[in-house]
């Protein structure tokens, strides 16, 4: 029934549907196997895309070639350029998507690319064979064959969905569990581990009262996740904001006896940054109310996603709590909030490719490698997409590095650190964060991307327009002399000191306060100047001269990080062998066996002692 | 880290403890042209491989010691780099004021047989010898940060802990804002954080000070002269001083008051107090004068004591010296009046520490002077001798710490984004992770998680 593929993707969330797209847009024949072809591409959780270090996520799958970036833009009600207030490496993008739209768009953008082949069936064991996987056998009993196969399981694997006493098995509300690859990887000497998550109750917006809540708009200029030639919003929905009260928390603690996660019933480990409702009562005692961000999750349906309450209480008790909230006085629940537990492979099983280090070519992408968030899992899909392609082909790996790209960060503490607990990405992750902004990931990745033959040649013209482009405002707001007699009136108006004598434009950019369109406000000749150059070349231009000092730094930094990544460790080394380490360095190693001096140094316990000591072993 | 050997490096090169000369070795691309900027002779850049240079190092204006500065130009040098070996004068003193020089100078501290697996990197050494230079890195760095810690004197450990956790809540303070800008948590406003900077700034200027090294050593080391009324003190002292300064006269107890003066012997800088004498009296003033001596003996670093070799029996030298010794201060006899020549010291054969000088007529001077220098150096040298260097890297990570801190401060002055003055703050720790163990993101999102309601 099946010939064999050169791919065969499982699953087919926000990683799977990367990592089919990726994969068959480079060229390879692609299955992709998931349980529902009705729910490709769900928004489990909440109805978002982006927000701080996830929007930049995005950005740069977009600049690589992937489709969340313009799924996005073509499903969303809603965009916000978060911290605005802050510098450029924190602008954020966030938007509040159409969840029924963002799985259609997704499913068209897969069907009409015919690399892909669709299989609806639960994937319940991987064909290995000396080593090497070579397919996937079905729930039904089919085994197909390929060259490489990528799990994508999300929450799947051996899912069970606690409400308050109830458990239920499932991959998510209404959906069962996927059961059988834990046990057979297991047996293939894989460790796994269990995690948790929860996820709040969804309302009916006809029974809220908006009026006793906070509306949030969305910018009045809405900008959009893709490089591409994607539509911006010209009418957004808003979101609203209300907080819990006293009373509600009192009437969510009488739940607090039947609580799976407070009596134990849940094994796994919750995010620490994602707190049910009753987690935050426990812990932040003294807080007497939460902030609750009231989201629609379409144009046209009316229901609510109740974000900051994910709760696995007992259902009549969240119903309860939830009446007492500003604007929730007449609440109808769609569904209640749930936790749900799961399997996950500890990702130091890892290599950067996202191959498993136990078996060749196969890959895991997305919450089976301990992550959380739409957008880390689809740049891990991506990228386990383009590694099984280049390996299939027989070319060089793509391991995007720390100083590169969020994605760098992602999958490095991934497999360098592992994670005990859903792994989200934080700006504060990023050394390197002020080169990692959201403004130039086509400029760091999109290059990549055309090379690796998965961003087309529209989009790397655009980005070389964009380099020549900055380069020339840049150097022309370096020469460009300002006089006192004009620029004075604009320095003055914003507390700016006034200049005496002439000053060059890229100086004045400098200060804190004074921004390009300010200058070209106080001389034609820059604002003619500007006219002909694309906003994003302007604001680029601008960043580079203001920043200038602050990225001089840490390209600097980055370099001598480089430095220790080009030694790389190219045999396994035997280091047991190897008195001169410490006890714990050695047992690191050896279990996570880095790929460059550079890693090692990143593993805890891992010493600048015992770096020295390995770099004597290895030589040079 | 900065393993990648593009960096220069410089260590004390010698043993530490006594000895006449130190050297300190310097290797890196800049090791030459580094020494040249500080060195007052010929320009040592311009100068061939294996040549050795006299002059002097100075800092500024301020001169430091005369040296002799061997070159070895790459490759031709132990760690195939280019080389610098500086010759001083073996002062704790100044071997840490030169060293402490290169540091602003933009060098690094060497770590641990980092000198030494240069020369294997660079290929100087074949591939057997590895084990051994892995061994003795591992076991000079043993000293791991918690050893360090527990090794520093006073409460500098304890204060070096107490900034770290500020630092960290400071740096958790700027990144909660950043990553968690949507949620509905309170941020420190920048006047909280300003004063938290001063404070950790003020303690750093604190701990800077008390380690600036051997406090001792910079004020000068406090030595008491003692000895019977006119056994010679005041007129040592003058020749020591080369000036006259205390009164000098035959009437015995016409010293006083004490006369302080600094003088510097071998780079060492001595701060010597000339006593009244010890002699038992019933002149009241005389009597107030014995009791302050004794004062001033106890708080000395090191006390010589100086008696008549023609009115001083054995007996009485032996007596004298159980006296002092319980004060439990290095002593170092003088003999004066040595007019008759070395054999009159016979009488004392057995005492230790011992030396035979004629004041008046100035006579084996120079030998009186490497004792007071050799004294000092096997008592400083010897309780202090791992701090250092320990306690000059960590002179150069707080160092590296408060310039990063300055940074910040100006940052927040200027109203910048808070992500630049966080990668200020990052600097800051990363530096003060030097001494404490590195500080990681994790730490930082721990802190957070802890102290803030943080999540949807």
């Amino acid at each position: 029934m099946f010939t064999e593929y050169d791919i065969i993707v499982v699953g087919a969330g926000h990683a799977g549907c990367e990592a089919a797209h990726a994969a068959a847009t480079m060229g390879s024949k692609v299955l992709l196997v998931t349980m529902n072809m009705n729910t490709i591409a769900q928004m489990s959780c909440n109805p978002a895309m982006g927000g701080v270090a996830k929007g930049q996520i995005v950005r740069e799958v977009d600049a690589l070639g992937g489709m969340s970036g313009i799924i996005t833009d073509k499903s969303m009600i809603q965009f916000r350029m978060l911290n605005l207030s802050k510098g450029p490496a924190m602008w954020s993008p966030r938007a509040q998507s159409d969840r029924m739209r963002f799985s259609e768009e997704w499913r068209t953008a897969l069907e009409n690319n015919l690399n892909i082949d669709f299989w609806q069936d639960m994937v319940s064991e991987v064909i290995v064979e000396n080593g090497r996987v070579c397919g996937v056998k079905t729930s039904m009993g089919i085994e197909i064959r390929a060259k490489a196969v990528i799990l994508t399981n999300g929450t799947f694997l051996n899912g069970i969905i606690h409400i308050g006493e109830k458990q239920l098995g499932g991959g998510r509300a209404a959906e069962r569990s996927a059961k059988g690859i834990t046990e057979q990887l297991v047996s293939l000497g894989f460790e796994s581990g269990r995690m948790k998550t929860g996820t709040p109750p969804r309302v009916d917006g006809r029974s809220l009262d908006y009026s006793k809540m906070e509306e949030q708009f969305g910018d009045a200029e809405p900008s959009k996740f893709s490089y591409t030639d994607t539509e911006p919003l010209n009418k957004q929905r808003s979101c609203y904001i209300t907080y819990t009260n006293s009373e509600v928390h009192e009437i969510l603690k009488t739940g607090f006896e039947k609580s799976p996660m407070f009596q134990g019933r849940i094994q796994g480990l919750g995010p620490r940054y994602c707190p049910s409702i009753e987690d935050k009562i426990n812990r932040f005692a003294d807080k007497d109310r939460h902030q609750l961000f009231i989201e629609p999750e379409g144009w046209s349906t009316v229901e609510i996603y109740v974000n900051g309450f994910s709760s696995s209480l007992p259902e009549d008790v969240q119903f309860k709590a939830l009446r007492k909230v500003a604007g929730f006085e007449n609440a109808k629940m769609f569904r209640p909030g749930y936790a749900i537990e799961y399997d996950f492979f500890p990702p130091t099983q890892l290599n950067h490719t996202l191959e498993t280090k136990l078996v060749e070519n196969l890959y895991f992408a997305g919450q089976i490698n301990g992550t959380t968030g739409y957008e880390e899992a689809a740049c891990q899909g991506l990228m386990a997409a383009i590694n099984a392609h280049q390996k299939i082909n027989e070319k060089e790996a793509i391991v995007l590095n720390r100083s590169e790209a969020y994605i760098g960060v992602l999958i490095d503490d991934l497999v360098t650190k592992g994670t005990d607990e859903p792994y989200r990405m934080f700006t504060s992750r990023a050394e390197h964060r002020i080169l990692l902004r959201q403004d130039n990931a086509d400029v760091r990745l999109t290059k990549k991307g055309y090379d690796l033959g998965l961003a087309d040649a529209s989009r790397l013209e655009k980005v070389a327009i964009k380099i020549k482009e900055t380069s020339e405002i840049a150097t022309y707001l370096r020469k460009k002399s300002m006089e006192p007699a004009e620029v004075n009136t604009v320095l003055l108006a914003l507390e700016s000191a006034p200049i005496s004598e002439k000053a060059k434009a890229a100086n004045l950019l400098k200060r804190p306060n004074i921004e390009i369109e300010h200058l070209a406000k106080a001389d034609a000749e820059l604002a003619k100047f500007l006219e002909q150059y694309g906003k994003e070349s302007i604001e680029q231009a601008s960043i580079e001269i203001k920043y200038e000092s602050y990225i001089e730094k840490e390209n600097q930094h980055a370099d001598r990080m480089k430095e220790l990544e080009n030694y790389v460790i190219k045999e396994r080394l035997d280091y047991t062998k190897m008195p001169a380490l410490s006890h714990e360095a050695r047992q690191k190693l050896l279990k996570i066996n880095p790929e460059t001096i550079g890693q090692a140094s990143r593993i805890s316990g891992v010493s600048p002692a015992d770096i020295s000591v390995l770099m004597v072993y290895l030589g040079k | 880290m900065n393993f990648p050997s593009n960096d220069t490096i410089v260590a004390l090169a010698t043993a530490q403890g006594p000895g006449a000369i130190a050297v300190i070795r310097l290797s890196g691309p800049k090791a030459i042209s580094l020494t040249n900027q500080v060195f007052k002779g010929k320009n040592l850049e311009k100068q061939a491989s294996h040549t050795l240079h006299f002059g002097t190092i100075r800092d500024g204006e301020r001169l430091i010691d005369e040296v002799l500065v061997s070159l070895f130009v790459a490759p031709h040098s132990y760690t195939k780099e280019n080389v610098v070996e500086i010759s001083c004068h073996g002062s704790e003193y100044i071997v840490a004021e030169i060293i402490k020089l290169f540091l602003r100078k933009g060098t690094r501290l060497a770590e641990a047989g980092e000198f030494t697996k240069r020369a294997f990197l660079n290929g100087q050494m074949d591939l057997a010898q590895a084990e051994a230079v892995a061994d003795l890195i591992a076991s000079n760095s043993r000293m791991s940060h918690e050893v360090a810690m527990n090794q520093m004197r006073g409460g500098f450990s304890a204060e070096i802990k107490n900034l770290r956790t500020q630092l960290v809540h400071f740096a958790s303070m700027i990144e909660l804002e950043l990553d968690f800008a949507e949620e509905d948590v309170e941020f420190a406003d920048r006047t909280a954080l300003k004063t938290l900077i001063y404070r950790i700034q003020e303690l750093l200027r604190h701990l800077l000070q008390s380690f600036e090294l051997g406090n001792v050593l910079k004020n000068g080391v406090p030595t008491v002269i003692v000895g019977k009324p006119n056994a010679g003190k005041s007129t040592l002292l003058n020749i020591l001083l080369n000036e006259e300064k205390a009164i000098v006269s035959d009437i015995p107890g016409t010293t006083r008051d004490f006369i302080e003066d600094e003088v510097s012997i071998e780079g060492i800088r001595f701060r010597f107090i000339d006593t009244a004498g010890l002699r038992e009296t019933e002149d009241k003033v005389e009597a107030l004068g014995v009791e302050r001596t004794r004062q001033k003996v106890a708080e000395a670093a090191l006390v010589i004591y100086l008696f008549d070799i023609n009115t001083t029996s054995p007996e009485e030298l032996k007596a004298e010296v159980e006296d002092l010794k319980t004060v439990g201060k290095p002593i170092l006899l003088v003999a004066n009046k040595l007019d008759a020549g070395q054999d009159q010291l016979k009488k004392f054969a057995g005492m230790e520490n011992l030396v035979g000088i004629s004041a008046s007529q100035k006579l084996h001077i120079p030998k009186l002077k490497n004792a007071i220098v050799s004294q000092v150096k096997t008592a400083n040298l010897q309780d202090r001798s791992q701090t250092i260097v320990t306690s000059l890297r960590h002179v150069a990570s707080l160092e590296k710490t408060y310039k990063a801190l300055e940074d910040v401060l100006l940052g927040i002055g200027q109203g910048i984004s808070s992500e630049m003055v966080a990668s200020d703050i990052r600097r800051a720790l990363h530096a003060l992770g030097e001494i404490t163990g590195e500080i990681t993101t994790d730490d930082l999102l721990e802190n957070i998680f802890s102290k803030f309601c943080i999540g949807k």
